[in-house]
């Protein structure tokens, strides 16, 4: 008659919450680890300064790079916790807190199209494809605001060389994962999903295009586009897509998300351009996260002296 | 009971206030404070511009009449988040530059519409003193039908500074058309009933 239930202590008061949910934060990012590649060494950084686990690995062998601007960083807190990543929100604090949703093992990137050798990548072979180098980018929103970040990555250019593009391809389409348990930021009707955006070949192959997979000498943030994604220092910051699936080489100009949704406000090439002003702000002038005043923007984000020639003969009026 | 529902609401109003100010010590108003600043300030100036337009139709309908004495604080404090608005633009974002606000105000359509409903709601917040109320007589509730254009023009404003998540704007119109449409209704509904009660044929005999 004396049988004990022996279902009266929970078991959250056996284990505080606390250090519950940090064993599964550090799950979590050990698997993500264990799962990564060899050439990512390192240990856990749990306690990130927004207090968000991404499993922040650190990546080895990072070379620096001479297209590095020598500018003040912006903070780790300010690149991971402002961001524009609709598909995990459309509020600038959104991304950061709904980052955990965005598993990012295993991934994969498809190269297609016009290509001679079409190929799908897994992640970690990706990382591996040339040299990782530290990019020092300055962003700069069509917000009109601005960072300086310091991406890891490597030339875009690699993977187009690897995949031997036809004589067909003048453009490349990207677009980035369509989920909406890991993206549920595609659960609202904000964009059409998924994001899709695109460069010309010549822009593609630029020197200062990269495929960035990490920043901060870490593995990417969810947040920040987290496992892959472009980065195009001269055009305003959508242009640079994220958590990329797939490459896509084509003929004709492909579709761009923004562009195709206001094609009015947000140009195929979207360069970051002074003089033409987005019809609902001005163009002019940035702020610079972190800092009170605002800045003149600069012609191509101040990359005129390397990227001008490339729009040589166009109206930037007409090719925003 | 009743005695404190001005002191509550009022001190209702000053939470926004109080979380910015909490916020900005707390260092918690995102990376970019002033962006945050200007967003926060506007949405709650049009909210509560939206629920002293509620007083009107909530008193009609419940019969509840100490409710109209909310009024007045309520449209003073949209008056007051609408002016920290604008000088968060004119003074945190824009630092005086006023050939840039100049320009803003002429060319972009959301700052058109958003200062036109700021500088009406000017002459509504300088004639709300009770000596102002029996001064103007018959032309204060004229002047201040102005409340009106001003929300539409807030909504407006909201509606068109935003790239692709238009559902904040969308419900904060949403209530807007409810609101203007409760006031239509009771204007209507007097006509309504008349014609119901078989009038109509004493209608039809004046024409």
């Amino acid at each position: 008659m004396l049988i004990k239930k022996p279902a009266d202590i929970k078991p959250a008061e056996i284990t505080p919450k606390e250090h519950y949910l940090n064993r599964r934060q550090f799950m979590l990012s050990a698997t993500a680890m264990a799962l990564s590649s060899g050439a990512m060494l390192g240990g856990l950084d749990l306690a990130t300064e927004s207090g968000i686990a991404y499993g922040a690995e650190k990546l080895a062998n990072v070379k620096k790079s001479n297209f590095s601007t020598n500018e003040k960083l912006n903070t780790l807190k300010e690149i991971t916790t402002y961001n524009n990543f609709y598909e995990l929100g459309p509020d600038k604090e959104d991304p950061a807190e709904n980052a955990k949703y965005l598993t990012t093992r295993p991934w994969s990137v498809a190269v297609e199209g016009e290509v001679k050798k079409a190929k799908t990548y897994d992640i970690e072979e990706l990382i591996k494809l040339a040299p990782l180098e530290e990019r020092i980018y300055r962003l700069r929103c069509v917000e009109a605001w601005s960072m300086v970040i310091p991406w890891i990555g490597f030339p875009l250019s690699a993977l187009i060389k690897l995949a031997e593009p036809t004589g067909n391809a003048k453009f490349i389409q990207f677009v980035t994962l369509n989920d909406p348990k890991r993206l549920p930021g595609q659960k609202l009707p904000t964009l059409e999903w998924p994001y899709v955006e695109g460069l010309r070949m010549d822009e593609a192959l630029h020197p200062l295009t990269i495929l960035s997979v990490g920043l901060y000498g870490e593995v990417l943030p969810a947040q920040n586009g987290a496992p892959i994604r472009l980065v195009v220092p001269w055009k305003y910051g959508f242009k640079s897509i994220k958590s990329i699936v797939k490459v896509r080489f084509v003929e004709k100009q492909p579709a761009a998300s923004w562009n195709k949704m206001q094609p009015q406000e947000y140009g195929f090439y979207s360069n970051v351009n002074p003089e033409v002003d987005h019809p609902r702000w001005t163009q002019a002038s940035e702020r610079r996260i972190g800092e009170f005043r605002r800045r003149k923007t600069l012609m191509f984000n101040g990359y005129g002296e390397q990227v001008a020639s490339l729009y040589k003969g166009m109206d930037l009026k007409k090719y925003y | 009971m009743l005695v404190y529902l001005k002191p509550a609401a009022f001190i209702v109003c000053l939470i926004p206030l109080g979380q910015l100010v909490y916020g900005y010590y707390s260092d918690d108003l995102t990376a970019n404070p002033i962006e945050y600043i200007t967003r926060f300030t506007g949405s709650w100036s049009l909210f509560i511009l939206l629920a002293s337009l509620t007083v009107t139709p909530l008193r009609r309908l419940t019969g509840w009449n100490e409710v109209i004495k909310l009024r007045r604080m309520l449209g003073l404090f949209a008056f007051g988040y609408a002016a920290l608005h604008f000088s968060t633009y004119m003074v945190l974002d824009l630092f005086f530059d006023f050939a840039a606000i100049g320009k803003d105000i002429l060319k972009r359509p959301y700052i058109t519409v958003g200062f036109s409903a700021f500088v009406l709601m000017i002459p509504l917040a300088v004639t709300s003193t009770a000596g102002m109320i029996r001064r103007l007589g018959k032309r204060w509730q004229q002047l201040h039908y102005l409340v009106y254009v001003i929300a539409i023009l807030g909504v407006l404003h909201f509606y068109w500074l935003v790239k692709a998540d238009i559902r904040r704007p969308v419900q904060y119109g949403a209530v807007l058309t409810v609101l203007l449409g409760a006031r239509l209704a009771f204007k209507l509904a007097p006509v309504l009933k008349q014609k119901l009660s078989g009038k109509p044929a004493t209608v039809r005999s004046e024409s």
